[in-house]
């Protein structure tokens, strides 16, 4: 690789080759000191709890998709939102769901049957103490429901008040004991002893919170490892929408997958993503001029494209809202884990003059 | 992850000492070392230092560094004029370890089997297609006129008619030597990327290329090794602007398809591998070769598969689809994944107004870093509350970020609310402030006069924050 691109050139131009000149094609692979983490969301009954199956998340070897290297572990998995009392919803998600706005168990069980969810998200909005302040123990009726009503690991989300949330979180832990439930989410500015002492009694996993700095997210694992063990630990470095601040979403988590690979043992943890984020931005949910198409279509395109942008960085659990978009990142996880098919040359050989 | 086996060591000591250290100026930097760091940081080019270039005992240095600086995946142009187009120019594989240069122009077909009528239409849509973002033009970029016809005449035709109606660059699309060169003699002078070279017809395409001096594309579906053969013979041969194209395969092998853009990418720039140093052409509109799909299905599939190969490596994509709802998603990504991730993004400091504000609005306040101030204003449209917000200038910084680091003070604040004369427009002098400024409060003030009412954590809580808190 000596010499400059000039002289190369120079030695070149003498003689045109008159055939093919056979190069070796090496697969440029690398090893990597580090290994992302293995964590079980839910319990089978002879695991300690009552869902149907459990799921594996994590045990990545190579950064995302990577399949010269090594194939994917475990496929992504998709936790679909249910709300526990009618929140503002997009127009195009609200009429999947219209039927079950105040049910979130039938809710749950739509998601699982017609959407195809592997997993619920209940999200406790009602308890916090500007909205309905729902009681810790009536949060956790709500949650029996879910829980009697779909037999896949869930997630429990909080209201986002770190008090409230830390009293919900320990009595939705101990109604739940042993289902290995996702907690939705542990930060910074809670009671992390409290919360992390009652995931351990009960054995539930914690979703690890922090706002796109990996600092923070080191620092809040390291507060969770005082009490819990790493196989218990999901991180969430913030998702920020397509348009809205993706590209930092995405940048941290490719540096966080990239550091643990490369060793840093504070984020070798699986990476969860509030792909529902994507809401937020306008092209999404809004009436735009007729070129932009109708929203019934613009809007999951606009989740799903968020979420197969972060699946290339290396997301592991997607918390998602719309059926179209969970389908298609379902299809695509597919097609990239199990049983992927071999590239057929022959059927895209001639495409330059297919007529479309 | 091992470092870079075959890596360039770029950092500014190293170019310094190849640079003529004279500190001269004649290059705008305040000394040698200077020019070294903006060298490192891909911030200015080396050809600003005119010793380099003149002196003759600078000439292997000058070579040298020349080689260095080289981003590992080469830059090409195409087209002519305004609106040519580069691709390629990649120095990294991840963004945070520098920036993705070139952001990946969109091609849309066109074929000489169009209607007349149709076809200039789709040409004006896609040269006037316009997405006004974060105050940027969107768009896209470029044609590619496909031979689907077979008949040299015909493609010679249609890309008259599309050089007629717009200036964007052009890609020949034929696998056919003959029906490219009467494309190129239409499109003289306008330097179209022909696609595409394969192993049956290369040799013709590469006398193209030359005596037409037109890059060209390589297309080796699937067969990295044919494509590395193919690219180092054209090399030798004499070409030297090459696209290459490992096929692009949406369903029995897509996962091929990202495994085969990875590993070419890796290859140039981790392990120094000139042959396939190039940049990379992605196909999502292979997805239409699907039969017995909607179209309104094959649209989204098209888009979704665009998005991944603009994250992952493709430097242009060839898209078929005009749909507006299909194609915004991805222009946006494109403009995402290529923002320079060392530069904080900042908006102009100031006030803005959102819905009807009158004299008894309420009156909020924000930093200037581009993130917040888009969230904010989001929210506030969503709500379609009537207020104003204020911009003060944080540098850049986000709320929390910035009332650590300094940047957003009691001072501040209160210049700005002279600044922006809020007191000529509203009667009463209440400030709320973001929840995250909190801590500000009595000094605000103090300095200001105004009562200051702390909001809510995140812009989110805004809404039932103004039901609940304003009157």
């Amino acid at each position: 690789m000596e010499g400059s691109w000039e002289e190369d050139r120079v030695r070149r131009k003498k003689t045109k080759p008159m055939r093919i000149v056979e190069a070796d094609f090496v697969s440029p692979v690398e090893t990597y000191q580090g290994r992302i983490c293995e964590v079980r969301l839910g319990a089978t009954k002879s695991e300690g709890g009552t869902r149907g199956r459990s799921l594996v998340v994590g045990g990545e070897r190579s950064p995302a998709y990577y399949l010269f290297e090594n194939p994917t572990p475990h496929p992504p998995v998709v936790t679909l939102d249910v709300f526990d009392m009618r929140i503002p919803l997009a127009k195009a998600v609200k009429m999947h769901v219209e039927e079950v706005l105040d049910d979130p168990a039938a809710w749950a069980k739509l998601a699982v049957d017609r959407f195809g969810a592997d997993m619920i998200t209940l999200h406790l909005v009602s308890t916090d103490p500007l909205l309905k302040d729902t009681s810790p123990k009536e949060a956790a009726l709500t949650v029996e429901k879910v829980l009697q009503a779909v037999d896949v690991p869930i997630t429990i989300g909080g209201c986002g008040h770190p008090q409230k949330d830390t009293e919900v979180f320990e009595k939705v832990a101990e109604v739940t004991a042993g289902e290995r439930v996702l907690i939705s989410s542990i930060t910074l500015d809670m009671d992390i002893e409290r919360c992390a002492k009652a995931l351990k009694k009960y054995e539930h996993v914690a979703l690890a919170f922090t706002p796109m700095d990996l600092n923070h997210a080191r620092e809040l694992n390291r507060k969770l490892y005082e009490f819990l063990p790493k196989e218990q630990i999901i991180m969430d470095t913030t998702t920020a929408a397509l348009g809205y601040g993706l590209e930092y979403a995405f940048t941290v988590m490719e540096r966080a997958r990239l550091s643990a690979l490369m060793g840093d043992a504070e984020l070798q943890h699986p990476l969860s993503s509030g792909t529902t984020n994507a809401w937020a931005a306008r092209e999404a949910w809004m009436k735009m001029a007729p070129e932009w198409g109708p929203r019934e279509l613009r809007g999951p395109l606009w989740e799903t494209v968020t979420a197969l942008t972060l699946l290339l960085a290396g997301v592991d659990v997607f918390m998602m809202m719309h059926p179209a978009a969970v389908q298609t990142l379902k299809e695509v996880v597919n097609k990239l884990t199990k049983g992927a098919t071999q590239a057929r040359p022959e059927m895209i050989a001639e495409w330059v003059k297919r007529k479309i | 992850m091992s470092k870079n086996n075959n890596s360039k060591d770029i950092n500014p000591i190293n170019i310094y000492t190849l640079l003529p250290r004279t500190n001269c100026k004649r290059c705008d930097s305040s000394n040698c070392m200077a020019f070294a760091a903006k060298l490192a940081g891909r911030e200015t080019v080396l050809e600003l230092c005119k010793p380099l270039l003149e002196e003759k005992q600078h000439a292997k240095a000058y070579a040298k560094l020349h080689y260095m600086l080289n981003p590992p995946v080469r830059e090409i142009t195409i087209g002519a004029g305004e609106k040519a187009v580069k691709i390629g120019g990649k120095f990294v594989m991840y963004r945070h370890e520098l920036a993705f240069h070139n952001p990946t122009p969109i091609a849309i077909d066109v074929t000489d089997e169009t209607p007349d009528e149709e076809l200039i239409l789709r040409v004006k849509k896609t040269d006037g297609f316009t997405y006004i973002y974060i105050g940027k033009e969107l768009k896209l970029n470029m044609l590619a006129v496909r031979s689907t016809a077979n008949s040299p005449s015909k493609f010679r035709t249609t890309v008259k008619k599309v050089i007629e109606n717009t200036q964007l660059p052009l890609i020949l699309c034929s696998l056919d030597p003959k029906v490219i060169e009467v494309g190129l003699l239409a499109a003289a002078k306008s330097r179209p990327l022909i696609y595409a070279a394969t192993k049956d017809n290369w040799k013709d395409m590469a006398e193209l290329a030359l005596s037409y001096d037109c890059p060209l594309a390589v297309f080796a579906p699937n067969d990295l090794k044919l494509l590395k053969s193919l690219a180092a013979t054209l090399v030798d041969y004499g070409v030297e602007d090459l696209v290459l194209d490992p096929g692009t395969f949406p369903y029995h092998g897509f996962s091929d398809t990202i495994s085969n853009f990875t590993m070419l990418r890796r290859s140039a720039c981790r392990k120094g591998d000139h042959s396939l140093g190039f940049p990379l052409i992605g196909t999502p509109i292979t997805v239409w070769t699907q039969q017995d799909v909607t179209s309104e299905n094959l649209i989204w599939n098209e888009a979704c598969l665009a998005s991944m190969m603009i994250a992952r490596y493709a430097d242009l994509l060839i898209m078929h689809s005009v749909e507006g709802w299909a194609l915004l998603p991805n222009i946006v990504l494109r403009e995402n994944l290529y923002t320079d991730p060392r530069k904080p993004v900042a908006v102009e400091p100031g006030i803005k107004e959102f819905g009807k504000p009158d004299e008894n609005s309420p009156v909020l306040m924000t930093a200037n870093f581009a993130l917040t101030y888009y969230t904010v204003a989001s929210d506030l449209e969503s709500a379609s509350v009537d207020c104003y917000l204020i911009i003060v200038d944080t540098e850049g910084l986000a709320v929390d970020c910035s009332v650590a680091g300094r940047k957003l003070t009691a001072d501040k604040i209160a210049e700005a609310l002279k600044k922006t004369q809020i007191e000529e427009k509203v009667k009463h002098r209440k400030l709320i402030i973001p929840g995250k400024a909190a801590r500000l409060s009595s000094e605000i003030q103090e300095l200001s006069g105004w009562e200051v009412i702390v909001g809510p954590q995140d812009s989110s809580g805004i809404p039932n924050f103004l039901q609940e808190k304003w009157r």
